[in-house]
């Protein structure tokens, strides 16, 4: 193994990581708070993709503009989902919410199916996001570096509203004991929403830079991120902000490493491989890497 | 006396049944294929359902991997039953060890139940300690591992290609419906065996059940092998129906279809998941015709379906959680408890108090009955209360 190799593979999990770690983070904020697993987050990031491509391709919008719509309509997907479909549920069994999270999701992929094509379309990306840059002697586009850049970004701007404004403070102690933080006064209803809105902002970002990989937009395109997004936060650890990007980072090291070493008969595996590490961390290491405050009940 | 015994308290099986039975009859006499080719394939989803409710509605884990065993059962099955020169034939690449075999169908499709049986009895132990999100998030991914099993080996399904059978369509209304039919009674006395017990206790507090020395553990796992069983037989069903089967077929949209019915029905009693299999069937049925209407119109309406579905689910999760049945189960008693209250219209407000899962097997106050009286009390009670 070459050292060219060697630096490749770091970039390459680098940016790989911080997508993935961005997907997970914006599962984890509603999972914390509310102990969902939200099976829509998929279609969060599909629907903002679309927008990418309708405003992209229908009209003249500069990039920036069409960017931010895309983020801004992951965040209001998000909170309307919340209102219209999760808020019934509050305080009720865990499985009806699991239901409808995945009825939802079904629900979303079915009409944008039957609204604009089921067909996969390809949104417009300015050209400097596919442009090639050599940085020690790799050739990597330069979307690879401009997503660890709004990672790095992203994380610190997460991490100063965690720790810093009351807000924060505020959805750290919900997701710690939720019913304790509402005795001390903290409004479920905002911490909920602004969990499901930074869910669905940090999905529009994850759209614009997923579909700059992929290239192109599909009604099933969620489920994809999805799955990166469980795998990544079981690893890494269901109840803790800081698991949730070590788990997007670790799932990236070991898709790279798989990728390199299984023999091509294998490779279409990966996934079930995937599946089955993350099986083995539920059942022997259910709290993931980073252990949260909260640990999971069970039986046996 | 101990038939008619056994008969008011199993009542909800002759009820089923012959509901059932009598609809495949009238299928059989009316003798229109396109009815016939729909009945067919519901009876087999019914059977997919039945097993599906037998363990998620009992243990209360939403067991997503329970489709991937209808895959295995069905791609087991479909291997079994197939002669090895089509088999040589269709899939050059497939291990001489399984093309060799050739088998009859009933054969086959025992031997189907049986390898689903087998797989999960082998993966589930370790999974069956985990509940909540974690057992769900084990559960989805155990599905998602046996779906890239089955759709990427080559030597076995014909990797992501269509697996074609050829031959003639082995599963016909009376076999389908019989199969049905027996899954509702094997899915009924699971539900009122002892495991089935024990497995509610473990779903209704799982902690006390194994405070009062039930092996939550052990009951889920053999519930789940039971379920795993009832799955591949229904796939077994499934694919010597549909003649060609790919993976796809046994991956989320499948698990959409019959969890829709289990929940709009209610989760927790077979009854409920006999009437959500058939009110949703009609429903799809109607809306399917509907979609194909409009596209004729050159509106291509494909997915509305889903759509309606999807919203039905949720509203029937928001204004009734326990579905239709509300974990009842449909009897003698309860017919005649419906019988009094259309007849009599009177207002009973009082006999929705308890929890669910207390009332299947509590006669309502109001209809009180010796337990051997051999007749039904729908005459005196609708004559005493009108």
């Amino acid at each position: 193994m070459t050292l060219g190799v060697i630096v490749e593979f770091i970039i390459n999990t680098l940016s790989l990581g911080s997508l993935y770690a961005l997907i997970s983070l914006g599962l984890v904020f509603v999972f914390g708070i509310m102990q969902l697993v939200n099976f829509a987050y998929g279609e969060y990031i599909m629907v903002s993709a679309y927008v990418l491509y309708g405003l992209g391709v229908f009209t003249d919008l500069p990039w920036p503009l069409v960017f931010l719509a895309a983020v801004l309509t992951g965040a209001i997907i998000g909170f309307v989902s919340e209102v219209v479909a999760f808020r019934p549920f509050r305080g009720r069994s865990l499985d009806a919410l699991l239901v409808t999270s995945f009825a939802l999701s079904v629900i979303l992929q079915d009409t944008v199916q039957l609204s604009i094509s089921p067909r996969s379309k390809a949104p417009p990306f300015p050209d400097f996001f596919n442009q090639n840059v050599t940085l020690f002697g790799i050739v990597t586009p330069l979307r690879s570096y401009l997503m660890i850049g709004t990672t790095v970004l992203l994380l610190v701007g997460l991490s100063l509203l965690m720790r810093g404004t009351v807000l924060g403070i505020a959805m750290r102690g919900a997701s710690e004991n939720f019913t304790t933080a509402r005795l001390m006064g903290v409004p479920a209803n905002l911490v909920i929403s602004t969990a499901f809105v930074i869910s669905g902002l940090l999905a529009g970002i994850v759209a614009i830079f997923w579909t700059a990989r992929s290239g192109a937009v599909e009604p099933l395109m969620g489920s994809a991120p999805l799955l990166v997004g469980f795998i990544a936060v079981v690893i890494g650890g269901m109840h803790s902000l800081v698991g949730a990007v070590v788990g997007g980072f670790a799932y990236a090291a070991v898709a790279n490493v798989l990728s390199l070493t299984l023999p091509t008969s294998l490779l279409s595996f990966r996934d079930a491989f995937m599946f089955v590490i993350v099986i083995m961390f539920l059942v022997l290491r259910p709290e993931g890497l980073i252990r949260g405050s909260y640990a999971e009940e069970r039986v046996g | 006396m101990s038939i008619l015994t056994w008969l008011k308290k199993y009542s909800t099986i002759p009820i089923l049944c012959c509901l059932l039975l009598a609809g495949a009859g009238f299928v059989w006499w009316f003798n229109d294929t396109l009815l016939e080719d729909i009945f067919t394939i519901s009876c087999v989803t019914l059977t997919m359902v039945m097993g599906f409710q037998m363990f998620m509605g009992n243990s209360g884990i939403l067991s997503w991997s329970y489709v991937g065993f209808v895959g295995i059962g069905a791609f087991t099955s479909a291997i079994c039953s197939m002669s090895p020169q089509v088999k040589r034939m269709q899939i050059p690449v497939m291990y001489d060890v399984l093309a060799q075999i050739s088998m009859p169908f009933w054969l086959a499709l025992l031997v189907g139940a049986l390898v689903a049986a087998l797989i999960a009895a082998i993966v589930a132990w370790p999974l069956m300690r985990l509940s909540d999100a974690v057992g769900i998030i084990t559960q989805f991914a155990l599905l998602i591992v046996i779906y890239v099993i089955l759709l990427q080996w080559q030597q076995v399904t014909n990797g992501p290609r269509t697996f074609t059978l050829g031959g003639v369509k082995s599963t016909t209304l009376w076999i389908a419906a019989l199969v049905a039919t027996a899954a509702i009674v094997v899915a009924y006395l699971f539900k009122e065996s002892s495991l089935g017990l024990r497995l509610r206790a473990s779903r209704d507090d799982r902690f006390a059940a194994s405070a009062s020395g039930i092996n939550v553990v052990a009951v889920r796992y053999f519930s789940y092998i039971a379920s795993a069983a009832v799955g591949g037989l229904a796939g077994g069903l499934w694919s010597h129906y549909m003649l060609s089967i790919t993976a796809k077929s046994f991956y989320l949209i499948e698990v959409f279809t019959i969890l829709t019915m289990l929940v709009i029905g209610g989760t927790m009693s077979v009854s409920g998941a006999f009437f959500g299999w058939l009110g949703v069937t009609v429903a799809r049925q109607g809306l399917r015709q509907g979609e194909l209407a409009l596209t004729q119109q050159g509106f291509d309406a494909y997915g509305i379906t889903e759509i309606v579905l999807g919203i039905l689910m949720i509203l029937f999760l928001v204004w009734r959680p326990t579905g239709v049945s509300k974990g009842r189960e449909l009897t003698f008693d309860t017919i005649a408890d419906l019988a009094t209250r259309i007849t009599s219209r009177s207002t009973r407000s009082n006999d929705k108090k308890g929890k669910p899962w207390s009332r299947s097997k509590q006669p309502k106050p109001s209809t009180p009955s010796p337990p051997t009286s051999p007749q039904p009390p729908v005459s005196s009670k609708a004559s005493s209360s009108t």
